[in-house]
Parts: C-alpha cells; sequence; structure tokens
C-alpha cells in the first residue's frame, strides 16, 4: 500500500514539473514530433537539422516518428480523431501533393517562411520548379535507380551500362528485384521496348502501351522479386539472392560505400523524385510556432547542404550545389555520387507528377490484376 | 535396460539395418548436396555412406557403442573441415553423431528396447515414427530462434550468413548489434517507455483482474457467465478490431484530458497507452487466477470471519497468500502481453510513447538491420527467464495444494 502511496506521489510530481516546464516558455512549444523514414536517411537529418536546431534552442525536445510510409492514412485518421500528435511530416511530392488536395496539409508561402539564400536570391527563386506544390517544402532530390552485384556478372560479359540489363536474362541471368507498383518499371519496360524517351508517357497513356509495358514486363516475371520497403533490395543483393535490383540510391550508396558490399551503381534511365517537409493543417498556435521556427532554419542554404555529408540525396536549393563537400566519416568527396553529377545524369526521367495522378489508379489496378495471374 | 538389450535379437543386416541406415544417410546427403548445389549426387552419396556405415559397424560388436558414435563423429567432422574449415567441422560432427546414433541405434537392435516383446513390426514402426515425429515437432518450434540468435552476432549490417560466420573466423562476428542496441537513444528510449508502461499496465491488470476473478468466483453473482464473458473479450476479438476501437475511444477522452484539465500532451499518451495494454492483460489475470481459486477452501474464509477478522484483513490475510502463484502467474501474462504488443500502441500511443515492439516493427520494415536481431535475442532471453518462473511457481502452487486439507 506505502508502495503504491509512494508511486501515485511521484506520478503526481513529475506530472506538475513537466506540465510547469511546458508553460514557462513562451509562445513556441517545447517539444515537436517529427515523422520520417527511419534508416539512414533519418540519421542524416538528425545529424544536419535536429542537432544543430536542439544545440541553438536549449531545453526543445526532439521526437521522431518512423511512419512517413504510412504518413497520409494516419495524417488522416489523426484528423478524423481531431487528435494531431504530428508537427512536421516528411513525405515524397506525391504524397504532399495529395495531402494538400485533401486540406490535411498547411499552404505555406515560400518568400515569409523559408529562408532567402546567402546571396539575396528568394526562396521561391532558389528551390525554383521543386516546389511542386503550395504546402510542400522540397528537401532532397534522389532517384530510383539499379544496382548490381558487380562479382555475379557471367564471365565473358561486360559490366551492365543500360537499363535494358534489366530485361536481359540471356546475358544477366538471375534474379532481379523491381517494387511492387507500376511507376517506374512500366517507363523502363516501354523504355527497353523500342519506345522513345521522348514517347514514354504519351504511348504509357494508351491501353495498348499499358499493354505492352506489361507484356514486356512479363518476359521476366519469373525472375523478379518484387520488394515494398526500401531496404529489401539492400538485403536481396548483399545475400546474393538477386543478380540486380532496383532501390533509392542513397540505399546503394550505404550498402557500397558504408557496408563494403561488392555491388554497383547502374544509374542509366535513374528517375528522379522529391522529398521534403508537409506542416500538418490545424496545430495550435505555439505549436506552429515552433515548427516555423524549426523549418526556417532546418531548410536553409547551409543545412540542406550539411545533410549531403551523410547521405548521397542532392539538396534541393541551388545556392546549396556548391556547398556539397566530403562525407562526414569517411570523408570521400560525395558530389560523384549525387545523383545529379553529371556523370551519373546522363540519362534520367523526371517523376511525372501530373501523368501519374491522373493515370495512377486505373495503371496500379492493372498493374495489381496482372501480378495476380 | 540393458539385460533386455541383450536379450534382443540384432535384426538383418542386409535387409533390414542397410536399407533403414542409407535411408537415414541419404536425408543428410541430400542436405549437404544442397549446400553444393549438387543434391542428387549429395542423395546417391549419402546413401552410400549410410550403408557402408552400417556394414562397417556391425562388423565391430567388441566396441562400446559410445565409443563407435563419437569414433564416427570425429571421422565425419575431419572431413567435413577438409571442405568447410571449423564450419565443416562442427557440421560434420554434427552428422556424424545423429548417423552414427541411428546406425548403432538400429543395428544393434536398440529400436525395440522401448516397446513391449509382443508388438508387431508394424507397430514397432509406428511407435518409433511418432518419437520421430515429436522429435521434429519440437525442432520445427525452436530451430527459427537459433538463426535469430546467431545472425544477431553477425559482423554485417544484413541479415546474412557471412561466409567467416559460416567457419566459425572471430573477424565474422561482433557484439556491434549489441552496442547499438543499448549504447543508442533509439533503442534505449522505446525500452525505457516499455518498462514504464509494461509494468504499470500490470498492476492496474492484476489488482482489477484479480478482484473481478473473486467477485466472479462467488456463486451468487447474477450474470456471472455473460460478465465473464464480456471481460475476457479483449483476447477473443481480433487485435486490430480493438486497436481500432481503442483509437477513436482515447482520442476524444485524450483531447478532454489535455485541453479541459490542461494536462502534459505526452504524459496523457502514457496514460492512454497504459489503459489499453490494461485492458489486453485483464483477461490473462482473471483465467489464471480463477483456475487458482477452484483449488481454494472456502472454509478458511468461515474460519477467518469466525475469528473476528474482516472481510479487508481475511482477504489480505488469507485468501491472498493462497492464490499468490495463479496472480504472480497472471500478473507475468499481462506484463509479457503489454511488452510485447504491437498494434495496440501504433494505434493509440504516439511518436513519445514508442516501445520495444514498434521500434523493431519499424525497424524490420525501414531498414533491415541485425540490431533488431540482438533485440529480439535479448527479448527472447527475458521470455525464456519470466516463463521459467512462471512455471516454477506453477510446481510450488501444486506442491502446496497437495498438502493443503481439501
Amino acid at each position: 500500500m506505502k508502495f503504491i502511496k509512494t508511486l501515485s506521489a511521484t506520478t503526481m510530481l513529475a506530472l506538475v514539473a513537466t506540465s510547469g516546464a511546458a508553460l514557462a516558455d513562451d509562445h513556441m512549444a517545447s517539444d515537436m514530433t517529427l515523422v520520417s523514414w527511419g534508416g539512414a536517411y533519418q540519421a542524416s537529418q538528425i545529424a544536419a537539422y535536429a542537432e544543430p536546431y536542439t544545440a541553438m534552442n536549449e531545453g526543445v525536445t526532439i521526437t521522431w516518428d518512423e511512419s512517413s510510409a504510412e504518413a497520409v492514412a494516419k495524417l488522416r485518421a489523426m484528423n478524423e480523431a481531431k487528435n494531431v500528435t504530428w508537427d512536421l511530416v516528411d513525405v515524397v511530392a506525391a504524397d504532399a501533393l495529395r495531402l494538400c488536395d485533401e486540406g490535411l496539409a498547411m499552404e505555406i508561402d515560400p518568400n515569409e517562411d523559408l529562408a532567402a539564400a546567402p546571396d539575396g536570391t528568394s526562396a521561391e527563386d532558389d528551390f525554383g520548379d521543386l516546389l511542386v506544390s503550395e504546402c510542400f517544402i522540397p528537401q532532397i532530390v534522389y532517384s530510383t535507380t539499379v544496382g548490381y552485384r558487380s562479382d555475379m556478372v557471367p564471365a565473358g560479359a561486360a559490366a551492365p551500362t543500360d537499363i535494358c540489363a534489366l530485361f536481359d536474362t540471356k546475358t544477366y541471368p538471375g534474379m532481379r528485384s523491381l517494387e511492387k507498383r507500376p511507376i517506374n518499371n512500366m517507363e523502363w519496360a516501354l523504355l527497353c521496348d523500342g519506345v522513345a524517351k521522348e514517347d514514354v508517357y504519351d504511348v504509357l497513356g494508351t491501353p495498348e502501351g499499358q499493354e505492352q509495358a506489361l507484356a514486356k514486363l512479363g518476359t521476366i516475371k519469373d525472375s523478379v522479386i518484387w520488394w515494398s520497403a526500401g531496404a529489401d533490395t539492400p538485403q536481396l543483393l548483399a545475400d546474393g539472392e538477386v543478380f540486380m535490383g532496383s532501390t533509392y540510391n542513397g540505399r546503394l550508396f550505404s550498402a557500397i560505400v558504408e557496408q563494403g558490399q561488392p555491388i554497383s551503381m547502374l544509374w542509366d534511365a535513374q528517375v528522379f523524385d522529391l522529398d521534403g517537409w508537409i506542416i500538418p493543417a490545424g496545430l495550435p498556435e505555439d505549436r506552429l510556432a515552433r515548427v516555423k521556427d524549426f523549418v526556417k532554419f532546418a531548410t536553409d542554404t547551409q543545412r540542406l547542404a550539411d545533410q549531403s555529408k551523410y547521405i548521397s540525396y542532392g539538396p534541393a536549393r541551388a545556392s546549396s550545389a556548391p556547398l556539397v563537400g566530403k562525407h562526414a566519416s569517411l570523408g570521400i568527396d560525395m558530389a560523384p555520387h549525387m545523383p545529379t553529377d553529371p556523370e551519373n545524369s546522363k540519362n534520367t526521367f523526371l517523376y511525372n507528377y501530373e501523368f501519374w495522378a491522373d493515370y495512377r489508379d486505373d495503371i496500379d489496378a492493372k498493374f495489381q490484376a496482372w501480378l495476380a495471374q | 535396460m540393458s539385460s533386455v538389450i541383450v536379450n534382443v535379437k540384432r535384426p538383418d543386416l542386409l535387409t533390414f539395418t542397410m536399407p533403414f541406415v542409407a535411408v537415414f544417410g541419404a536425408m543428410f546427403g541430400f542436405i549437404t548436396g544442397n549446400i553444393f548445389g549438387a543434391p542428387s549426387i549429395g542423395l546417391i552419396g549419402g546413401a552410400i555412406v549410410g550403408a557402408v556405415l552400417a556394414g562397417i559397424l556391425a562388423r565391430m560388436t567388441k566396441i562400446n557403442r559410445r565409443v563407435k558414435i563419437w569414433g564416427i563423429a570425429i571421422i565425419f567432422g575431419l572431413a567435413g573441415a577438409v571442405f568447410g574449415g571449423l564450419g565443416g567441422f562442427f557440421g560434420g560432427l554434427l552428422v556424424g553423431v545423429s548417423m552414427g546414433w541411428f546406425a548403432t541405434w538400429v543395428g544393434t537392435g536398440k529400436y525395440r528396447a522401448g516397446v513391449p516383446t509382443y508388438y508387431t513390426p508394424g507397430q514397432v514402426l509406428w511407435h518409433n515414427t511418432f518419437l520421430f515425429i515429436c522429435a521434429f515437432v519440437f525442432f520445427f518450434l525452436i530451430a527459427p530462434l537459433i538463426p535469430v540468435v546467431w545472425l544477431s552476432f553477425n559482423a554485417e549490417n544484413f541479415f546474412t550468413f557471412t561466409p567467416e560466420m559460416l567457419s566459425f573466423k572471430a573477424e565474422g562476428y561482433s557484439l556491434k548489434h549489441y552496442r547499438d542496441f543499448l549504447g543508442t537513444d533509439e533503442w534505449m528510449v522505446p525500452l525505457k517507455n516499455s518498462l514504464i508502461i509494461a509494468p504499470i499496465a500490470t498492476i492496474i491488470s492484476v489488482s482489477l483482474g484479480t478482484l473481478a476473478a473473486i467477485g466472479l468466483s462467488q456463486s451468487h453473482v447474477p450474470g456471472r457467465q455473460t460478465m465473464m464473458a464480456i471481460l475476457i473479450s479483449p483476447m477473443i476479438v481480433p487485435l486490430i478490431i480493438s486497436a481500432t476501437g481503442m483509437f477513436f475511444f482515447y482520442a476524444p477522452l485524450g483531447n478532454w484530458l489535455e485541453v479541459t484539465l490542461g494536462l502534459n500532451q505526452s504524459f496523457v499518451g502514457y496514460v492512454k497507452v497504459i489503459l489499453a495494454h490494461a485492458v489486453l492483460g485483464i483477461p490473462f489475470v482473471i483465467i489464471t487466477v480463477t483456475a487458482t481459486l477452484v483449488g481454494f477452501d472456502k472454509s478458511l474464509t468461515r474460519a477467518a470471519a469466525n475469528m473476528g477478522a474482516n472481510p479487508v484483513t481475511t482477504f489480505f490475510r488469507v485468501q491472498m497468500p493462497l492464490i499468490l502463484p495463479g496472480v504472480i502467474s497472471g500478473g507475468l501474462f499481462a506484463f509479457i502481453t503489454s511488452f510485447d504488443e504491437v498494434v495496440v500502441v501504433l494505434f493509440v500511443g504516439s511518436a513519445r510513447q514508442q516501445t520495444l515492439p514498434w521500434q523493431m516493427y519499424t525497424g524490420l520494415r525501414e531498414q533491415i538491420s541485425p540490431t533488431i536481431l540482438a533485440a529480439a535475442t535479448i527479448l527472447v532471453a527475458v521470455s525464456i527467464l519470466l516463463l521459467l518462473t512462471v512455471e516454477l511457481l506453477r510446481r510450488r502452487s501444486e506442491r502446496l495444494r497437495g498438502m493443503s486439507p481439501t
């Protein structure tokens, strides 16, 4: 009995103490919950943004939630229950567009909410075309590209340099891992079925074009393992279960350079995409003030350049590019590992938001039906 | 037993022992062949090795069985070492012990030792097949844990048995995943959260569950069956449905606590998760305590009342000590339920209440890192310790009940 009394007394004390601390701050909340993807990517955000920020603002605590993969569904549920516990959410641009359309994300004014470049260029011009939605605050440019086991290239065959090696199971036998969704796979299939790059989306917009892409994918269907998490392909490559597979370029960088796996990159026909922050709509005033303060700091020119010390994703600001330096612990030059490096970006795609916004549901259904056959 | 074996006739070598040992050898040969990419060669080779082994052992009647088995094990181990280094040695040792044991077990007629002499060959075959099936069931229950524990000592950041690991070289192993687990906030904060949430939820479920079980064991309570069914329902309803319901139930409750009472957001989050986990734990406590109460002698409470004790004193001084084993094992189940629970906490909790299973779940999906295996190994060890405690308590209660007058 005495134990329970002591316990309840200490809980009450702790309660009073914590609520007291929250009240002591003026008009900004003292803690924030940030949502991200986990892994090396989140680690780079912690090192480049969160740690410097908490060092500058003592008493601010940041909690990380690794829920970006289901951010749309969770934000909907939170909104329904009127209990939004997130303050800032890291999502891919396509999800940001959806959240913005549904009114779950807050619209921002780039020139007011984001810092200008050191030379005075306004944030709007500095981010340029990458501001794809009114709610989206871009951080990085990443690409979905292909990695292969350099030690499993058959004797006598040259190392693959062309995206069509994916479909060439004669020269390069072995399993492949591809993402379990039509995006990227359909484009690559058409490109390797003789469709010119500039016509890919025109062809893919027609039912015949979709059939053509699926038929091309059908030629390797038996040797494909379908992945749904970014960590799958590096694991499958490290195991030697697949010869080649698609994933995010940062994951491959980590497997090759940091883990020393015998994997090489195939940059051909890599697909660029954007990742960035959104602020959930309807935050209370004190939390919103804190988040805006953080976002302004975390997306300035230097911070975005700093992030590329930890992971091989390109900063979204034009003014950050010249500041990209060396890897924080390995000391290698990061520029050649960036998807945007001229050597790597000879042949690239940009994720076609408009096309996929219009055709996603339709093609998704066809793709899933085809998978189940 | 040994006198029985002497009397057992040795089975015929050519028609019985050799075929059986050959089949057994073929099985190992097939597995070994698969590793080297030649299953059919392994199958045939294994069968030949098995038959030859049976033939040789049948000639050596003078040598002790244990000496034979170890001799074979060491020969196989050395053969394995030639192909696969230290790893091959251990693999060969394992195969050698199994083969030697099986060959002598069949060859000396020991397989008949455990069955009555009047059994027909069919009955003997079934008896032994049954034992093998039991052994396989145990094997398949336990075996999946072995790679988890083994891989948690991997020196690489992937779920891969590296060649260094398979040949037992020191550089293939490291404790770095345990250091990652014990040394980073990423894992220590969830562990701390689990250690806050699970004990408090356990205390709540044990108090409420015990009271409910005692109340429901009184014969005069109306609607006992219905109440019992409702209280047990969290165990029966699929977790995802309870979790969705709890999310929408606790969200307005949390909002009210935060807005109207002005409580700290993170504190309210803990309250929600703890209450949700307490609900999940209560059925386990009710079931175990009800089971203990069956053996509880009601006349003891009447005797206590006769001596002038009030019901509260009777409960704490007489009833509680006797049903304590049931209460504790119920509490342990409630604790494990909360400690292992991932679905409800994902719905009800926010990132600040991230528990260990939550962190393992997201970690497994976003970054396949062996740190999860280190965490799993530690959890398995903790679970084994807890279940051992439950088992020891159960035995103690059986002993006590055997002595108590009923």
